[in-house]
Order: structure tokens, then sequence, then C-alpha cells
């Protein structure tokens, strides 16, 4: 992929995530941030649907960004083909890794098990 | 008479001389023979208009003949003196040190260039970089015919990219980039700032090539805006601006 494309989808999921993060967090305001925490209502946010999508959408676009941006940094902090090779292949994998353990959290709540 | 007489009497009353002196601290460092660079010191006199090239030839001249410094006219012409003063990549043909306002004037080799010897540098990587971004006018009608004119544009296409025709490539942008210092493939801002020379050209028919060349994980992405390369530019060239302007391009914003 070129540089380019990464770099705008790195500038696109910026921008998304703050405003679904902000949007996130103004529905946490709608409660105490205590109550919010409550076991029971975090629960009940993963069980609605229309949330749970937002949820799912601000882990994605939060590690697509993240983990390019980790790219990145190690990208120019040190230099080599293999070492290149590894680190965007690394981080490719981290982050579905890491969309995959976030997603397997919410559908198992959404589904009741948990 | 009178006013002539009064201008006789202030040229005689001007100092021609102030006979000031500066302590002259100059980087030594031998690559094959060395461990480190250390500093030698030299009680240097200056006048007002003593620039730190000359302060080091007379240090050449009297008392250490085996400083090792590049340069050539003299005049913020050629780009070959650069290197860092008080801390700073600059020219030292074009510093005076009355301008540096310091009793110590320190001179090291540029950073993020191997050095040679001394305040000598590398200027391989440079020149690499510089003739990787096809730094001419790219057109298939490059032959001209006997009943051909020359190429016109109008004042408002040549402002377009006129200042950054005057980069004499001295190498004090990427001296003083702070992602050359770590990322030893960056392309750097002396070639962006001639990738965007030639892309901002009307007469140009290259931008596409020179756009994939610089759209790579080492090209222009990784500038991260820091301004530096343009606050030392001797020239008055503005690379970071012409990086923004670049990025313009790549994503959409600039056709």
């Amino acid at each position: 992929m070129k540089e380019s494309t990464i770099m705008k989808i790195h500038y696109g999921t910026a921008l998304a995530a703050v405003g679904l993060v902000a949007v996130h967090i103004l529905m946490r305001l709608t409660t105490g941030f205590a109550d919010s925490l409550e076991y029971e209502n975090v629960l009940a946010n993963y069980r609605s649907v229309p949330y749970v999508v937002m949820l799912e959408l601000i882990l994605i676009l939060l590690s697509v960004h993240g983990f390019n941006g980790l790219r990145v940094i190690l990208l120019e902090l040190k230099q080599g083909r293999v070492y290149e090779k590894a680190v965007s292949y690394g981080c490719v994998v981290a982050m579905i890794g890491l969309i995959g353990y976030g997603s397997r959290t919410i559908i198992m709540t959404n589904m009741g098990m948990v | 008479m009178a006013q002539v007489s009064s201008i006789a009497d202030e040229q005689v009353s001007t100092p021609l001389s102030t006979s000031k002196s500066i302590l002259l601290r100059i980087s030594k460092f031998n690559p094959e023979s060395d461990d480190s660079p250390k500093f030698m010191e030299f009680n240097v006199s200056y006048e007002k208009w003593t620039t730190v090239l000359e302060a080091i030839l007379d240090v050449k001249k009297h008392f250490d003949h085996s400083v090792a410094v590049r340069y050539s006219c003299r005049q913020a012409t050629c780009g070959s003196c650069g290197m860092l003063i008080n801390g700073k990549p600059r020219l030292a043909c074009f510093t005076k040190i009355s301008e540096l306002d310091s009793d110590v004037v320190t001179v090291e080799p540029m950073n993020n260039f191997p050095v040679i010897r001394d305040l000598t540098v590398r200027f391989e990587k440079l020149f690499n970089t510089h003739q990787k971004i096809k730094p001419y006018l790219i057109r298939d009608d490059t032959d001209l015919e006997s009943d051909e004119r020359e190429f016109l544009q109008s004042p408002q296409e040549v402002e377009q990219y006129i200042q950054f025709a005057n980069c004499i490539k001295c190498g004090l942008c990427n001296s003083a980039c702070p992602t050359m210092a770590t990322d030893s493939s960056f392309v750097g801002p002396q070639a962006l700032a001639q990738a965007y020379r030639y892309v901002a050209d009307s007469r140009d028919k290259g931008r596409d090539t020179r756009l994939n060349i610089i759209d790579e994980s080492h090209g222009i992405w990784r500038c991260h805006f820091a301004g530096s390369c343009s606050q030392v530019c001797p020239k008055g060239v503005d690379p970071a601006m012409g990086i923004q302007f670049l990025r313009g391009y790549l994503l959409g914003f600039r056709s």
C-alpha cells in the first residue's frame, strides 16, 4: 500500500475517533462517573446494539491509528530491510489481535455470555 | 564647505579598527585515528566585518594549517562552508563574528553528515537524494525544433517556485532536521524542497513521477514539520512550506 494511502487512513481514523470518543464521553456524562462504571451499568451498555457498534468502531479506529503511529515511530528509530518488514507486519498482526480481543469481549457481553 | 569639513571630521573620528578578539574553538576530529572530537582554542582578533570563515582561515594561516575546512566562493553562493557555529547550522562565509554577540565562537562539523575530518563532511547522501527526485524539467518535447520558441511563463507561474530555485545545496537544512538525526533513510528537506521546485514549475510534466518517488515509507510523510530547515536556510528558501504544499498534492488538496 502506498504511504500516502496509509497516511490518509491515519488522519481519517484520528478525525473519526475524535468525533466518536466525544459522543462516547457525552453519553457517559448522562450518568454520574461512579455510576457509569458500575458492573451492571457497563453490562447494560454492552447490550445496547447502537452503543456497542460505536464502541466497536472506536476500537477499530484507535487500533488502526495507534498501531500505524507505532509503526512510524519504530521506522524512524531504526532502519533496515528485515527490521522494517518485521515492524510493519508485526504492527498489522498486533492491530488485528487487539481488535479481535476487544471484539470478543464486546460480542461475549452482548450475547450474555458474561 | 562647512558641511564637507564636518563630514571629513566625522570620517576621521570613526575608528577604522575595533581590535576586538574572540576565543575561536574549532572541533578537530579524524575518524580514522580519533575516538572522539576535541576542541582546539585560538584567540583571534576581528573587525566588525570579519566572517567566521575568515577567522578560521586566519587560524590556518598563522596557528594550525592542519584545520580541515571546505570553502570556495566566500559569498554564500557555492554552499561549501556549512558548519555548526555556536550550535546552529550556518554558512561560515555568511556569518559575521560581530553578529554572533559572543566572546566565544565554537565551530563544529554539520550534524547528520558523516565527518571526513574536522569541519568537512561528506555530501554524497545529499547529492544522491537530490538526484533521486529528478531535479530537471521532464517533458516529452525536450528536443526543441528550430522554429520553436522558449517555454514562456507568466510572473505568477514563476512566483510559484522561484524561491526554491535559490537552493545552493549547502546542506544546512538537512543538518538542522530532527528527523534526519534518527532516520538515516529519510529523503530530507533539501530534496523535498527541490521536488516541490519542479512539481510547481508550469513547464514540468514529471509531477506524478516525483510524487511517486517521495511517497514512500522514508519519504515526505516522515517530516514532522519542526520548521528548523526553513529557519537555517541562508538563501531564504522555505523547505517546510514546500513539503506542506507537496503533501497537499498527495492528499488531493492541490492539483
